[in-house]
Parts: structure tokens; C-alpha cells; sequence
């Protein structure tokens, strides 16, 4: 076998301000390549950067819409932060969504004369415990059969999305709609309200973090899916029952990915469409794998998303630059992030004639 | 009599045409998977493909250089999940994810921008690559009532993707590279224990993978588009091929029949005639995911060992770490 020149050698530990200057270089190099993208497109990156900036923090109206994109961000990350800390692959936070938004929406439809102190709870709660159930679905084989929760999860995004095209063209068809095949809008008393001049969904986003970090760091429940997570057989060894484990957290995974559907239908848009979740779930999976599935990291990487986000389409309008740009340049700094890990897992050594120095 | 067979016939021709860039992704993801590596960036690579073919197509107006710019383009994305997942050794599933957010944010990007540049607002590639891919006449081959229909008068392209699976198919049972392949997909480690260049064969087949979803994508773009850019113009096939791989249970062959059949399930919708069953729309465009998702449960409840992903799958393989 031959003898590679340069091998890598797993570290065993890394200075923190080493691991972040890593991180720090990795989102430098992105967006030096995403200035090159910029500059052979014939734009200057520097005034698209600041454009950026610009229109997602500049004005208030711009910050208020940043953080109303942030809110389904954050809660969805935090969702399948659960299920990924116990390498359940959970890719199906789209259609956890979309199943959150359906129940909520039928309380908001069919019940909008109830007092707005049980209308929201009951629609929180529905929304909550339809994903939930939704997401044991593949739980429940995973744990009985070991299916494939990654494939699973995912085909069931496309069944919610046409259940939602199955309500909108038939039971839940607006009837003042002229026949144009849409859901009505949410009455007043169903929506939600605005607090400090955005919708009290990022009252609830931010109680959510709290929960969210205080059941993964300080609950018996959180230890017990990094064990599996870790190994399923020292689980199991533990006397640990990991099916209960698996099903249980997924359910609260899909669950909070269901409240930020409720909170996008009631909330955002006031009603129900098929783009309700609009790639949040899949968006989520990348801020929570950058965040190191670490809750209190997951708030300011789902605001420097949603800047993303909003700085694209504001860069749209001055430069006619397609909003299909924010795709590339998250891309492109999630293939740094991504390589980046390596280097602060592993460093590299180079073989010298027998003696192996370390570079 | 003559007229319902003729209906049968449209239908099935119809299916297979559906089921032409599903197979073409499909066998790039089986490839992919045989190395061992989970690849979900297959609707990236198919975007990938689908502009770079179209671009090549619309600049140079040569056939074969769409071809080649398609296959380029999805072997591009395929060494950069490569490098990052085998050398870097990065979590498959978020950089594949990744691969698909890229691609799909660049195709529509290029093909935004191409729009926009055009005078007409709209681009399409020049009429001799179009026809380039029209169906083709075997004489009277083509002629045979029916048959010569169904067999006898696709594409280049159907042919391409056809054979493709079946030299697939003979080249993973019946050479010593297929058998060393599968070897790295099932158990890396061992692969490595009797010399077999574990990381080579990676690269390989994952970079060929993503060059035959990147063909999938052409095929989409200037076949199924009719040569004209569409926004969004993948739109989910690249993870119905993920699907599909499944369903075909990682055999080349069982792709031909497998996207065959899912072709059939997309467009049952069309003809059936509505005063047999009523069903709403959105619940026939459900059928592909349920089944594949009864066939994802069926076949791990009968565990066959042939049946099943390679072993190594999604597993990233690290020589120091036992």
C-alpha cells in the first residue's frame, strides 16, 4: 500500500479561538468567492454587499421584515435540532410545517368566534400535536423496522403539500373566492397581533430557544438522545428504551416545526397556501447544522440567514440581480462552513522521508 | 377494439417519456450509492445539468457540446460533494442538501440571466438541437402496428439512457471494478484491507454519477422544455430519482422498469377519463410518494440482503477510525 504524503490526523482538541478563526476564515473565503461571482456578473461586490446590508437592516420597515423572517427560521432549526442531535436525519421539517399550518388553519376558519385566549392556544396546540403525530409516522417505522427516516421524511413533505392543493381546490375553497381556487383569509380575531410592531410570533420563537436549550442541556429526556445519538447500543446498554427515545423526540422535533407553520399562517400571511413553509424546512436543516446543533448559536445564524434572505430580494430591485443569487451565495457559504469542519476536526500532516512533521 | 389499444399505447409511450430523466437521475444516484455515499444533491446536479446542457445547446447550437456541457456540469457538482464528503469528510446529508440549494439557485440564476439578456424575453436553443433529439425512424421497424410505436421511434437520448443502465448493470455484476465498487460501498475498510484504492473509486463513480443526473437534467431542458427555458424547470424530479433508487432496490436494471413505472404513476392523472373515477388532482400527484414510501417500509420490513442500500451508505470512511 502506498504511503500518502499528506495524512490527516483526527485532533483530540482544538483552542476555541483557533476552531473560530477557522469559521471566521471559512465566511471570509465565502464571501470573497461570492464577490467573484458578483464581479463576473459586472457588479461591484462591494456596493451589492453594502445593498445588501442595507436592505435588510437599513431602514426600520427593512429590520421588521428581517426579523419576520428570522421567526419560522429560528423555531424550524430549533425542530430539527432535536431530532439531529440523535442522528435521526428528520429532512421532512417542509411538510411538518405545511401539517402545523393545516390544523391551525381549521380552528382559524371554522372557529374564529371563540375568545382569542382559547383560539390560540387550541390552534398552537393543534398545530403541535397534528406534526407531531405526522413525524412519529416515520419514528415509529425507524424504531420498528429501521427504515430509512431520511428518504421517509422527505416523499412526506410532498404528501402535505398536496393535502394543502386538496384543500384549497375543494373542502376549504373560498366561497367568496369567485371560484378562483383559494382559502379565505384569516378572520381579525384569528390573527396574530402585532407586539412592538412585529406579529407575537417572536414572543413565542424565543420562548421556544429557552425550552428548547433548557430540555437539551438540563432534562434527563435531552441526555438521553445525545446517548443515542452518541451510540445506540450503549443506550441500550444503559437500559435506555431507544425506540421510546426516538419516537418521543421526534414527535417534539416535528411538533415545534408545526408551530412555526401555525405561526407563519396566523402569524405572516394570514391564511393558508401551499407555500406556507416556501423551503424553510430545508433552509433550517442548514442553519441548524452550522449553529453545531447548538440552540443558543441557532439565533444569530437564522437572523444572518434571513439577512440573506431579504438582502437578495432588495438587491434585486437595484441591480436586477435574480433573487436566485441568495441560493448561490448561501450555497457557496455552506460548502466553506462545510469544509472548514474538517480542518478543526483533523489537522494535517505531511510525511518527510520517514519522519512525519506537522504543517 | 383498434381505438382503445391505440389509447393504451399513447398512454404507455407517454409514461415512458415521463420516466426518461427519473431514470437517468436514478442511475446516477444507484452509481453514486454504490460507492457508498448518499448523494441527496441529485435535484442540484439535474439543475446543474439541465442549465449547463441548455447553455451549451443555446451558445454553441451543437447537440453533442449540450451533451458534454450537461454531463460536465453534473460531474462538477458530484467531485464537489466528492471532495467535501470523502476528503473532508463532511455529514453527507447536509452537503448534499447543500449541492441542491446551490444548484438550483445557479440554474435559475443562469437561466434568469440568459432570459433577460434575450431581446425576445425568452431563450431557446437553435432548431438543429432540438431536432437533434426528435424521435428517430428505424424503417420499418417503426412501422410494426403498436410495438414500432413503444420500441421503435424515441430519442437518441431514450436509447442513451437505456443503454446507459444496462452497461451499468453488466459493468457492477460482471467486472472486477463493479465487484470492487461494491466492495467500497458495502465495507470501506475492508475494501482498503485487501488494496483496493478506496478514495479513487469514490471519486470516480460519485463524479460519473453526478455526470448521468446531470444528462437527466439536459434531457429536461431541451427535451420535456422543448428547448426553451423554464424556470423551475426540475421542480421535485431529482428527488423522486432519489425515491427511485429504492424502489429499484440499487440495481441498474430494475431502474428501466422502475422509472417506467413512476413515469405511468405521474401521468395516470391525464388518462383516466374523469366520468370513470373522480379523484381531485392533488391526490393522484400524491401516488409516486405513497408508493414509494410503502416500498421504502415494505422492503425494510423484509430485510433481503440484495435487496438492501450498500452498507457503507452515508457513512463517511476515515482509515484511522475503528
Amino acid at each position: 500500500m502506498t504511503k500518502p504524503v499528506i495524512r490527516a490526523v483526527q485532533r483530540t482538541d482544538i483552542a476555541p479561538g483557533v476552531a473560530f478563526g477557522f469559521r471566521a476564515l471559512a465566511i471570509g473565503l465565502a464571501l470573497c468567492t461570492g464577490g467573484v461571482f458578483i464581479l463576473l456578473l459586472g457588479h461591484n461586490p462591494f456596493a451589492v454587499y453594502g445593498s445588501m446590508l442595507r436592505g435588510s437592516l437599513g431602514t426600520e420597515i427593512a429590520l421588521t421584515e428581517t426579523i419576520k423572517m428570522t421567526i419560522p427560521l429560528l423555531v424550524t432549526s430549533l425542530g430539527v435540532t432535536l431530532a439531529f442531535r440523535m442522528r435521526f436525519w428528520n429532512i421532512g421539517a417542509e411538510g411538518q410545517i405545511c401539517i402545523g399550518a393545516i390544523a391551525a388553519t381549521y380552528f382559524a376558519l371554522f372557529h374564529a368566534d371563540w375568545p382569542g385566549w382559547v383560539l390560540f392556544p387550541v390552534m398552537m396546540t393543534a398545530a403541535f400535536v397534528a406534526a407531531g403525530l405526522w413525524g412519529a409516522i416515520p419514528a415509529v417505522c425507524k424504531a420498528r423496522f429501521g427504515t430509512n427516516e431520511t428518504l421517509f421524511t422527505l416523499m412526506m413533505n410532498y404528501l402535505a403539500l398536496y393535502i394543502i392543493q386538496f384543500l384549497r381546490e375543494g373542502p376549504w375553497k373560498d366561497p367568496a373566492g369567485f371560484n378562483y381556487p383559494k382559502i379565505a383569509r384569516f378572520a381579525q380575531s384569528a390573527q396574530m397581533k402585532g407586539v412592538l410592531g412585529i406579529h407575537w410570533g417572536w414572543i413565542v420563537a424565543l420562548v421556544l430557544l429557552v425550552l428548547v436549550y433548557l430540555y437539551m442541556r438540563r432534562s434527563k429526556q435531552g441526555y438521553e438522545i445525545d446517548v443515542v445519538g452518541q451510540s445506540e447500543n450503549t443506550a441500550r446498554y444503559a437500559g435506555m428504551n431507544v425506540s421510546k427515545i426516538i419516537v418521543r423526540t421526534m414527535v417534539f422535533s416535528a411538533g415545534i416545526c408545526g408551530l412555526a407553520g401555525m405561526i407563519q399562517a396566523a402569524g405572516a400571511n394570514r391564511t393558508l397556501t401551499e407555500s406556507v413553509a416556501g423551503g424553510v424546512g430545508f433552509t433550517a436543516i442548514t442553519v441548524a447544522w452550522l449553529s453545531q446543533l447548538n440552540p443558543l448559536a441557532i439565533l444569530p445564524v437564522s437572523f444572518l440567514f434571513a439577512m440573506l434572505q431579504r438582502g437578495s430580494g432588495f438587491i434585486e430591485s437595484i441591480f436586477g440581480i435574480s433573487n436566485a443569487a441568495a441560493a448561490v451565495l448561501q450555497g457557496v457559504l455552506l460548502f466553506f462552513m462545510l469544509g472548514c469542519e474538517f480542518f478543526v476536526r483533523f489537522r494535517l500532516t505531511v510525511r518527510k522521508e520517514g519522519v512525519s512533521v506537522h504543517a | 377494439m383498434h381505438e382503445s389499444i391505440q389509447y393504451i399505447v399513447n398512454f404507455l409511450y407517454a409514461a415512458m417519456l415521463t420516466g426518461v430523466p427519473l431514470m437517468y437521475g436514478t442511475l446516477g444516484e444507484v452509481i453514486t450509492q454504490k460507492a457508498g455515499n448518499l448523494n441527496l444533491g441529485v435535484e442540484g446536479m439535474m439543475y446543474l445539468g439541465a442549465v449547463f446542457g441548455f447553455w451549451g445547446g443555446y451558445a454553441t447550437g451543437s447537440p453533442v457540446m449540450a451533451l458534454l456541457c450537461a454531463f460536465a456540469a453534473g460531474m462538477g457538482g458530484a467531485l464537489l460533494y466528492a471532495l467535501l464528503t470523502v476528503s473532508f469528510k463532511a455529514n453527507q446529508n447536509v452537503t448534499g442538501l447543500t449541492l441542491t440549494i446551490f444548484g438550483t439557485g445557479l440554474a435559475n440564476y443562469i437561466g434568469t440571466s440568459l432570459i433577460m439578456a434575450s431581446p425576445t424575453e425568452s431563450a431557446t436553443v437553435a432548431a438543429n438541437v432540438i431536432n437533434a433529439f426528435r424521435p428517430v425512424r428505424f424503417g420499418f421497424l417503426t412501422d410494426i402496428p403498436y410495438l414500432g410505436k413503444l420500441i421503435f421511434s424515441h430519442s437518441w437520448f431514450v436509447y442513451l439512457g437505456v443503454a446507459l443502465c444496462v452497461a451499468a448493470g453488466f459493468y457492477l455484476n460482471h467486472t472486477r471494478q463493479g465487484l470492487n465498487l461494491r466492495a467500497v460501498g458495502e465495507n470501506a475498510a475492508a475494501a482498503d484491507a485487501v488494496g483496493i484504492p478506496v478514495t479513487l473509486y469514490k471519486y470516480v463513480h460519485i463524479g460519473v454519477g453526478g455526470g448521468i443526473c446531470g444528462l437527466g437534467g439536459a434531457y429536461v431542458a431541451l427535451v420535456t422544455c422543448g428547448g426553451t427555458w423554464t424556470y423551475n424547470c426540475i421542480s421535485g424530479l431529482g428527488w423522486i430519482a432519489v425515491a427511485l433508487v429504492i424502489f429499484a432496490a440499487w440495481s441498474p436494471y430494475r431502474v428501466l422498469y422502475g422509472s417506467l413505472a413512476f413515469g405511468t404513476l405521474s401521468i395516470l392523472r391525464l388518462y383516466i377519463p374523469g366520468t370513470v373515477i373522480s379523484i381531485p388532482p392533488s391526490i393522484f400527484s400524491m401516488l409516486p410518494f405513497l408508493a414509494t414510501i410503502l416500498v421504502l417500509v415494505i422492503t425494510s420490513i423484509r430485510l433481503t440482503r440484495e435487496k438492501m442500500q450498500p452498507r457503507g451508505c452515508g457513512v463517511n470512511y476515515f482509515r484511522e477510525e475503528r
